[in-house]
């Protein structure tokens, strides 16, 4: 029987959620038997080589490429999980909401205590670089997402209970402590 | 500036309930609320200034900055909209070179939207100064805008730009009154002040509210509550201070009713207050009028007088020995909510205008924590005929549960915008005709808080047993975008006018309102009309008031009956559509650092 | 008002409950062991009926429990699949209008609409984020108040005072004008006391006494192990 394809991200996120993700310690090796890796981090796969069962997003979207690779997880995972508070409400980078951009980056590379070797007045430009976006977006607010994990990062005994839950298609279990929104 | 102040406090009697009185003679003296008008207020009132500033700003017309010597408040009610506004915001923002809600650099003009001002037959029309401008054209404006660099007065701008001064001469107003149809309660020709208090006088006041009983007459506010039994749990609550007052804070867009009662029949309403100021006991009658309707003040002051000296006001009233009532105008300041009843009389209080918890309702505790009866301005001048002509020959009119007759206010997309009194129990369809109103699309009955029909459903009557209304029908003829510049308009209005207190009313139509707006933009699903209706149906049972119980009528209504126009603009079958536009989002970084747009590069 | 010489009995979800007559509807539940969520309510406290979160079904009314008195023989209606679907409504509203970013406040974990958020499993709430810009003012000494957070519940505005005078203030009306105004000057007059009983009060984290954040450690806080209300549902065995 082949197994359900797993395929992961880190957008606007501080991979918290993928450490999260690996605490649930020794149940990694009944991972390994529950699900087949794809595009991940974890396994270091660059690009989906299939279409996926179940892609895990951690972040929220502050730049033009988080835009694509969310677009991306969409067209190739067939159910899409919002992991963490980034990914549900932008989190910690959209405490930069009611700021403009402009303001931001000049406080980044121009004007902040912290800038001190920036003497020819640099602002990043680079064609590489992603543009930031207006704001930092919720993913859901860009694309449909099916599932969400609350948490900072989600406790990985919900990450792993709602893999499993996925899955087996069994009710997913969520006792008090383990549903927390930091 | 100091003394001044100190002066206008004095003058109430430093009395912090009424704040409203003082925070609006400082408002006109010196075009805002300074600073240290708020520290003086707070010291000599014994409150916090963040307690001052929570009434100040909680009303339109009462603002911490300057709105200009001349202050135009243009209404911006989606009649206006249809009259042709449009056009005069532009001309008056080229004559001044400035853009609205704005003041001229030498502080002469401010231009300022304001929500409905009660000229829905007039539109588009202004406030100037207390003053009202009616049909508005750019070159009234132009006229306007060169009197008032001019150094004219506005009271001869009035006259000037005016096509005709309408009503009496303490009045001076070129607001016109536009009575179409007459009645028998209402505008009856053998109205003569005083008959009817004497004729009350001569019976205990038990028997007064009785008649009143008999006769069924609702409340004409819209809610339509029994007005003799509310007198009668008036009575009930005891105590020998009792209040009365009469509510013409007339804000729901589309009505204009009282505008025209306390223009034309101030002796009725007044006669119909000294009435009910008998039967409950009361010898304190407040009329809480609309600022809107200032124009009309010093006239009403003057007819007050006018029955002092006749002895139908003051002591011992028509000679009924110990029977005082007496009577006082109280101005809002621009406020919606303050025509719901608990609302006013916190305002009445110099509060903010927030309605309360009930109960305890306002008959057992109300203005100053004793009885109040607040009555509509209409109800009160239909008393005077039940007492003239007795219950039975009031219920000879309009249906069995809705006796009587209503004033409409009938404005819109018609030939005859205007004050129509018919029996209850008239459909709408025969309302359509009489105001000459062809090719309908939809009839906005009772105001943005009532319902929005379509034709399928013009049979029906205008009653409290079919359609409730306090008084107006807007008609939308079939070439306007009913949801864009009706609904739209309608949300943004509650949105502006909720005290804000409950959440559900605070916040949920901000959502509302944005989910609309994403229909609008053809970026709705099916799945998202459905959304809106359910979270639409939330706050007509959480919320705390009237406001908040209807708010989202606009949009229940339009989907019950117009669901069609929404399916329209959607234009897939996905379940989900974005609205984020990656080129938008990325304009303000992009311009940050100067480059171009460019399609985002591949994924590596 | 509360009559503390009269008992009468009256009936929540079928348990028939006794109170003092005229008692607030949601403290006679929760001195029989019902608990009836509330964001705005505080017992002795002057109801204020804002948040609409304690909505019930009073004789087949919806009302909230908090500006209602009980009587005798008055049947209420309180765990419901429709109230508690209204109730989740407005927590979510209340999410969305506001920056409620539960990792970064100080308040998380002790916060009483985050406890509601659990309470009624919100994994996300269903409506846009709004990310409103409201201000922070740090100027007292002791406290500081972050509008972004404030769900205008108006405990402060009716409790905190100084002098007799309100320290807090509702200011502006609808839409996104509206917020909670502090008197910088009174409030920099607040003893400790008063300054703690203000971050006390706020069932939030838009009250905060300074230098106090993130005392408890996660897993000790008030919220951490058992859900809101349970502690008074507990008394009912």
């Amino acid at each position: 029987m082949t197994k359900p394809v797993l395929a992961t991200t880190s957008l606007a996120g501080c991979f918290g959620c993928h450490m999260s993700f690996l605490d649930i310690d020794e149940r990694i090796l009944e991972l390994i038997d529950l699900v087949e890796f794809n595009k991940s981090p974890v396994d270091d796969i660059k690009t989906f080589t299939k279409q996926c069962d179940i892609g895990l997003i951690e972040g929220g979207c502050c730049n033009s490429e988080n835009i694509e690779v969310l677009k991306d997880f969409r067209k190739n995972c067939n159910i899409l999980v919002s992991v963490g508070e980034c990914a549900i409400m932008g989190g910690l980078p959209a405490l930069r909401n009611g700021i403009s951009i402009k303001e931001c980056l000049e406080e980044a590379y121009l004007d902040g205590p912290t800038v001190k070797a920036n003497t020819e007045k640099i602002m990043p430009n680079d064609e590489e670089l992603p543009m930031l976006l207006d704001m930092v977006y919720p993913c859901h607010e860009i694309v449909k997402i099916d599932y969400f994990l609350p948490g900072c990062p989600p406790r990985a005994d919900l990450i792993w209970n709602a893999l499993v839950a996925l899955v087996t298609g069994d009710e997913l279990k969520m006792p008090y402590e383990v549903v927390k929104f930091d | 500036m100091r003394e001044n102040i100190l002066s206008i406090i004095e003058k109430y009697q430093k009395d912090h309930r009424r704040l409203m009185d003082i925070l609006i003679a400082i408002q006109d003296t010196y075009r805002h609320i300074p600073d240290e008008a708020v520290d003086i207020l707070a010291d000599q009132l014994d409150l916090s200034k963040v307690d001052v500033e929570q009434t100040i700003s909680f009303y339109h017309f009462l603002s911490r900055e300057p709105v200009g010597k001349y202050a135009i408040y243009l209404n911006d009610s989606a009649v206006a909209n249809i009259s042709g506004r449009a056009e005069v915001v532009q001309a008056f923002e080229e004559e001044l070179g400035i853009s609205f809600n704005n003041v001229t650099a030498d502080g002469l003009i401010g231009m300022w939207d304001t929500a409905d001002i009660g000229m829905n037959d007039q539109e588009p029309a202004a406030l100037i100064n207390g003053a009202v401008f009616t049909k508005l054209t750019p070159k009234k404006v132009k006229n306007l805008v060169a009197g008032i660099k001019a150094g004219k007065d506005i009271p001869d701008l009035v006259t000037e730009i005016g096509e005709e001064v309408n009503g009496p001469a303490a009045l001076s107003t070129m607001v016109t009154n536009n009575i179409r149809q007459k009645g028998a309660i209402l505008f009856s020709d053998d109205y003569e002040v005083g008959q009817a208090l004497k004729q009350a006088i001569a019976q205990t006041p038990e028997e007064i509210v009785t008649e009143v009983k008999q006769s069924n007459l609702r409340g004409r506010g819209g809610a339509g509550f029994p007005a003799g039994l509310k007198w009668d749990f008036c009575r009930q609550s005891g105590g020998d201070e009792v209040y009365l007052i009469c509510n013409a804070d007339e804000g729901e867009p589309g009505t204009f009713k009282d505008r025209v009662i306390l223009t034309e029949l101030p002796k009725l309403l007044f006669e119909g207050m000294a009435i009910a100021g008998y039967a409950i006991g009361a010898k304190q009658g407040i009329v809480y009028l609309r600022y809107e309707y200032r124009y009309m003040q010093a006239y009403l002051e003057s007819i007050l007088q006018e029955l002092r000296d006749q002895n139908f006001l003051g002591k011992n009233i028509a000679g009924k020995a110990g029977f005082d009532f007496d009577i006082r105008i109280q101005l809002g300041a621009g406020a919606y909510v303050c025509g719901e009843e608990t609302a006013l009389i916190e305002s009445l209080e110099g509060k903010r205008g927030e309605p309360r918890n009930r109960p305890p309702f306002p008959v057992q505790r109300g203005y100053l924590d004793k009885p109040t009866v607040v009555n509509n301005v209409e109800t009160l001048c239909s008393v005077v005929q039940v007492i003239l002509e007795g219950a039975e020959w009031f219920k000879s009119f309009g249906t069995s549960e809705s006796a009587g007759t209503k004033l409409l206010s009938l404005s819109g997309d018609c030939k005859n915008p205007g004050i129509y009194a018919v029996e209850w129990g008239v459909t709408v369809q025969k309302l359509i005709r009489r105001a000459g109103a062809t090719n309908v699309q939809a009839v906005q009955i009772g105001g943005p808080s009532g319902m929005c029909i379509g034709p399928d459903q013009f049979n029906r009557q205008l009653a409290f047993e079919d359609l409730a209304t306090g008084g107006s029908l807007i008609f939308i003829g079939e070439e306007r975008d009913l949801l864009g510049d009706f609904v739209v308009n309608f949300m943004d209005f509650f949105i502006d006018e909720s005290c804000g207190s409950c959440a559900p009313c605070r916040s949920l139509n901000v959502i509302l309102r944005n989910k609309l707006l994403k229909i609008l933009d053809g970026k709705g699903t099916n799945q998202d009309i459905d959304e809106l209706y359910k979270w639409a149906g939330v706050g007509r049972v959480t919320n705390r008031c009237g406001l908040g119980q209807t708010a989202a009528n606009p949009i229940l209504s339009t989907i019950e009956n117009f669901r069609h126009l929404y399916e329209d603009l959607v234009e897939t079958n996905e379940n989900f559509v974005s609205t984020f536009d990656l080129k938008d989002s990325v304009a303000e970084s992009n311009a940050a650092v100067d480059r171009e747009f460019v399609l985002p590069h591949k994924t590596r | 008002m509360v009559k503390k010489d009269e008992k009468i009995s009256f009936e929540i979800d079928g348990q028939t409950c006794s109170a003092w007559a005229g008692q607030p509807l949601l403290d006679a539940a929760k001195d029989n062991g019902i608990f009836i969520p509330s964001l705005c309510h505080v017992q002795g406290l002057k109801p204020a009926g804002s948040c609409r979160i304690c909505n019930v079904n009073v004789n087949g009314r919806n009302m909230t429990a908090c500006t209602t008195r009980v009587s005798a023989g008055m049947v209420v209606e309180n765990h419901t699949p429709e109230l508690n679907e209204l109730r989740k409504t407005i927590i979510e509203v209340l999410f969305v209008s506001g920056n409620h970013f539960c990792p970064s406040c100080e308040k998380s974990g002790n916060c009483e609409l985050q406890a509601l958020g659990y309470r009624y499993q919100m994994m996300v709430p269903r409506f846009p984020y709004e990310f409103p810009v409201k201000g922070v003012d740090a100027r007292p000494d002791l406290i500081y108040h972050d509008r972004n957070r404030c769900i205008m519940c108006k405990r402060c505005v009716r409790s905190i005072t100084k002098d007799g005078k309100h320290v807090f203030a509702l200011n502006g009306r609808g839409g996104e004008h509206l917020h909670v105004a502090m008197d910088v000057d009174l409030a920099s007059q607040l003893t400790e006391a008063e300054a703690q009983e203000a971050m006390d009060i706020c069932p939030v984290g838009a009250i905060l006494k300074k230098e106090q954040g993130f005392l408890v450690p996660i897993g000790e806080r008030k919220y951490d192990k058992a859900p809101i209300g349970s502690d008074i549902e507990a008394q009912n065995g």
